[in-house]
């Protein structure tokens, strides 16, 4: 009697986990990112300072002015006396919030665009050329008016706030989605063609279930990547926006906007851009890196060698 | 014997020695930065600064202004007033009488046909000059002879002195700009980069946008002068390295325009190889009041016009508050350094006309809160906002992009915060606020805001047209396109009677006591316009450049004839 050991069975999830954990730079760029996350998240409920907070009093607050870094504050102290690290960690929610969720907005036009395109033959025309449409639009002076027009409407109905929140990741979302729904449309239109789906469609599954069941799991791994590759240009999109005074009110720092405001005291205190530039590069060369090593990871063809 | 020929010595050393110092051309070259470059040098095609600036070198008005804003005689012999005979009892002429011997750069004499085909080439048809307004209410322009020049004017010009006064109306010289009249002017290139002047200096290559090599005028009126035989102006970069080049590197010896940060001023003036100079004009920098309410809840074309009065700041109350709450030398310390200073007046200069007006330098926050809780707005919710009637005091800041302007309005929250008022922040786009598109919601006449902050000034030195600007009837609205100055929509018949009589009223002294009249209407009686700082021009000068003085009503370079190398 010999004693068969089964191997347990692996999911696909714990496969592409193990080969992604295998490639070191994006775990390196998965840690750095966690630690953001907290930095920008938990970090404010430990640091309890209000990033817009000036002394009313003049002569406290000319002496609290551009402190180097200490205990009190560790990040030092901008030109009127506010906490640099308070406003690095609010900075980051701002910018993260708009990164990810533009990069969501995007994917799901995209996506749901080259989908459509992909599979069926009719809309195949009508929705590329829309597609190049918007490749050639050209995007900043898009942005700018969609910010000049809309803004005072939203505002009014939202708060300034949350009204150019939605905004900007709406204005990013629609302006950014092309390059996804090109990719998928090119997988899809492989896709269509191959055996399993022929055998689905000959079984007589409806278009939907074929690709819901069938195209979408199968189109994950180009998704995953542009998203990745989204929310990175999210940031940048979001830092020019604040760059040029279009994006969120002046006294509600995003790490674009911290940039921009530290450009006058780059010589005398060359930290105020140093921070928030190296938060904005961090950020956007982890997700790069977490979308290198993702497509690695949810390639079979490359898996497991 | 003895005795006599010594002190005969002595006398001729003495009348030699400064003649020794101060020979034309002795000092070699002197390097002048504009970090615009300087496009054209004549004035009349350009309402750049810097071309003014630099057109000054070359070419002169009848008479300039010093650097406390007083004029005085450049081609001229002297400054006609009603006293002398030299402007007409009824103020509808003004008489010039030209220095005698005076000649062009070429040699040629200046006559006052030189004067009058100045006055034609700016109004002539299709020429499009950059100073027009120089010239308005001109009727014509005389020559009963060689040396004299009458200029007739529309009407009674209670101030006359507009026309050929100040680097932005020189006299051109016939014989060699005859051809350029009207739609030609822009295509004369070489009179324009090259023209024939009085000035101390004359051009000697001019390259576009880039640099403009001068030498010494050898037909200059005062022969000891200038004391730089070749100027060499070199345009390019940006405030911060211009003026890094006088105060660092020491490049340069006099860099215009070097607009920079407080922190950035005291680093570079360590370095002991330059100053920088300021002088106070008229740009204010103030927080206006909008009278009437931009709520966006009103329908478009109601919103902010006088239909539908402000209903916060129509207290007067309310509006004084906002200002006590402010600390002015707190704002320049942080953001102008040298290159400005707190004031409370709207015309700040010249002093002839700046009202004594000091009360607001002091910041007041209890003061503050007293006044708002006089005008009956109270914290009754204990939610550190101040409330009248169930509605909270909240209003919407607005200024344009710009780093100082920022961190003025973060500042400025703070206090108008602590005394209980919700402040919204908003920045727009120079272009878009100064742009003046009726289509666009975020221009400053428009002002769909209830509060704005933004620098203004005017042209010269005489305020009249500039305090003309708040008239009732200069309200801007849907019905002239939001086109109107009076962009606080503030209406008050005794200031529109009290202009009308400045119109009419000669003589500097009653002039300026009614300007001061109605600075104090617009500022300390009603507070409708909040001044906060008075901004200065400020420019970098090398320790080795002598005799410059920084002047705020003509062009910087305006005594540039008495410039000497300190060796």
């Amino acid at each position: 009697m010999t004693e068969i050991t089964l191997e347990k069975p692996r999911s696909q999830w714990r496969d592409v986990w193990a080969q992604f954990r295998r490639h070191r730079g994006a775990m390196a760029a998965l840690v750095m990112l966690v630690l953001l996350a907290l930095f920008v998240l938990v970090g404010p409920l430990i640091w309890r300072i209000d990033p817009n907070f000036i002394e009313t009093n003049t002569v406290k607050m000319m002496k609290s002015r551009n402190l180097g870094p200490s205990l009190a504050h560790p990040l030092g102290t901008d030109q009127l006396g506010r906490d640099m690290l308070a406003r690095m960690m609010f900075g980051g929610r701002i910018s993260l919030a708009v990164g990810s969720v533009a990069m969501m907005v995007a994917i799901f036009i995209g996506t749901t665009i080259g989908v459509l395109a992909g599979f069926f033959k009719r809309l195949d025309s009508w929705l590329m050329r829309l597609t190049d449409l918007f490749l050639a639009l050209p995007l900043l002076p898009l942005l700018l008016v969609m910010m000049m027009l809309f803004s005072e409407a939203t505002a009014a109905v939202l708060g300034p706030r949350l009204g150019t929140f939605l905004l900007i990741v709406l204005a990013i979302g629609v302006t950014s989605w092309m390059q996804a729904a090109r990719v998928v449309r090119g997988e899809v239109l492989v896709l269509k063609e191959r055996e399993f789906v022929l055998a689905a469609r000959s079984v007589g599954t409806p278009g939907r279930r074929i690709i819901l069941r069938h195209i979408l799991p199968n189109v994950l791994s180009p998704v995953l990547v542009a998203a990745t590759l989204g929310i990175a240009a999210a940031i940048i999109t979001e830092s020019v926006l604040s760059f040029l005074g279009l994006g969120f009110p002046p006294d509600f720092p995003t790490w674009g906007r911290l940039l921009y405001d530290g450009i006058d005291s780059i010589r005398t205190y060359p930290e105020r851009v140093v921070w928030p530039g190296l938060a904005i590069s961090i950020t956007v060369l982890s997700v790069n890196y977490i979308g290198d090593g993702l497509r690695d990871a949810l390639d079979p063809r490359i898996r497991g060698r | 014997m003895k005795l006599k020929t010594a002190l005969l010595g002595a006398a001729a050393a003495l009348a030699f020695a400064p003649a020794a110092h101060a020979e034309r051309g002795s000092d070699g070259e002197v390097k002048i930065l504009y970090y615009q470059a300087v496009s054209t040098l004549n004035a009349y095609l350009s309402s750049g600064t810097k071309d003014v600036e630099a057109g000054s070198l070359v070419l002169e008005p009848l008479a300039g202004f010093d650097q406390d804003g007083v004029l005085f005689p450049r081609l001229a012999e002297s400054i006609p007033t009603v006293e002398n005979g030299g402007v007409a009892a009824d103020l509808t002429s003004i008489t010039w009488k030209l220095k005698p011997g005076l000649v062009w750069s070429d040699g040629t004499p200046v006559t006052s046909a030189d004067v009058k085909f100045t006055w034609e080439y700016c109004t002539a048809e299709g020429g499009g000059c950059a100073q027009g307004a120089k010239y308005e209410g001109v009727k014509s322009v005389d020559t009963p002879d060689d040396l004299t020049v009458v200029v007739n004017f529309e009407g009674p010009k209670p101030y006359p002195y507009q026309p050929f006064t100040g680097g932005t109306a020189p006299i051109l010289q016939k014989a060699q700009f005859a051809n350029c009249l009207g739609a030609a002017a822009s295509t004369c290139t070489e009179q324009n980069s090259k023209p024939i002047g009085t000035g101390p200096f004359m051009v000697t290559d001019f390259k576009v946008n880039d640099v403009v090599t001068l030498a010494a005028n050898p037909n200059y009126r005062d022969p000891a002068k200038p004391a730089f035989a070749t100027v060499t102006l070199k345009g390019g970069g940006d405030a911060l390295a211009a003026a890094s080049a006088v105060m660092e590197t020491g490049e340069f010896d006099y860099a215009w325009n070097t607009q920079i940060n407080p922190e950035q001023q005291a680093q570079m003036e360590a370095g002991g190889k330059g100053k920088f100079v300021n002088a106070f004009g008229t740009l204010v920098e103030r927080v206006e009041i909008n009278m009437t309410d931009p709520s966006a809840e009103l329908a478009e074309g109601e919103r902010s016009t006088t239909k539908h009065p402000h209903p916060i700041f129509s207290d007067a109350k309310v509006r004084a508050a906002l200002s006590k709450a402010i600390d002015r030398q707190a704002l320049v310390d942080i953001g102008y350094g040298g290159a400005g200073r707190p004031t409370c007046n709207l015309v700040p200069a010249p002093a002839y006309q700046a009202s004594e007006n000091t009360d607001c330098l002091t910041q007041d926050l209890e003061g503050a809160k007293a006044l708002l809780a006089e005008a009956g707005w109270t914290d009754s919710d204990g939610d550190g906002i101040v409330d009248k009637d169930g509605k909270k005091l909240s209003i919407v800041y607005q200024t344009t992009v710009n780093p100082v302007r920022q961190d003025f309005q973060a500042l400025i929250k703070g206090w108008w915060n602590e005394i209980g008022i919700e402040v919204e922040l908003k920045a727009i786009d120079p272009g878009v606020f100064f742009g003046g598109d009726a289509a666009s919601p975020d221009t400053f006449q428009k002002f769909y805001a209830d509060v704005e902050m933004y620098a203004n000034n005017f042209d010269g030195t005489d305020a009249e047209p500039y305090m003309a600007q708040y008239l009732c009837n200069k309200i801007p609205g849907p019905e002239n396109q939001w086109q109107g100055e009076n962009v606080n929509r503030f209406c008050d018949p005794a200031y529109d009677a009290l202009v009308k009589e400045l119109s009419v009223t000669n003589g500097i002294e009653a002039r300026g006591a009614l300007v001061k009249k109605l600075n104090d209407m617009l500022t300390k009686d009603s507070n409708v316009v909040i001044p906060l700082v008075d901004r200065g021009r400020f420019s970098a000068q090398s320790n080795a450049l002598g005799g410059f003085v920084m002047n705020s009503w003509d062009a910087e370079l305006w005594n540039a004839q008495d410039w000497t190398r300190v060796k």
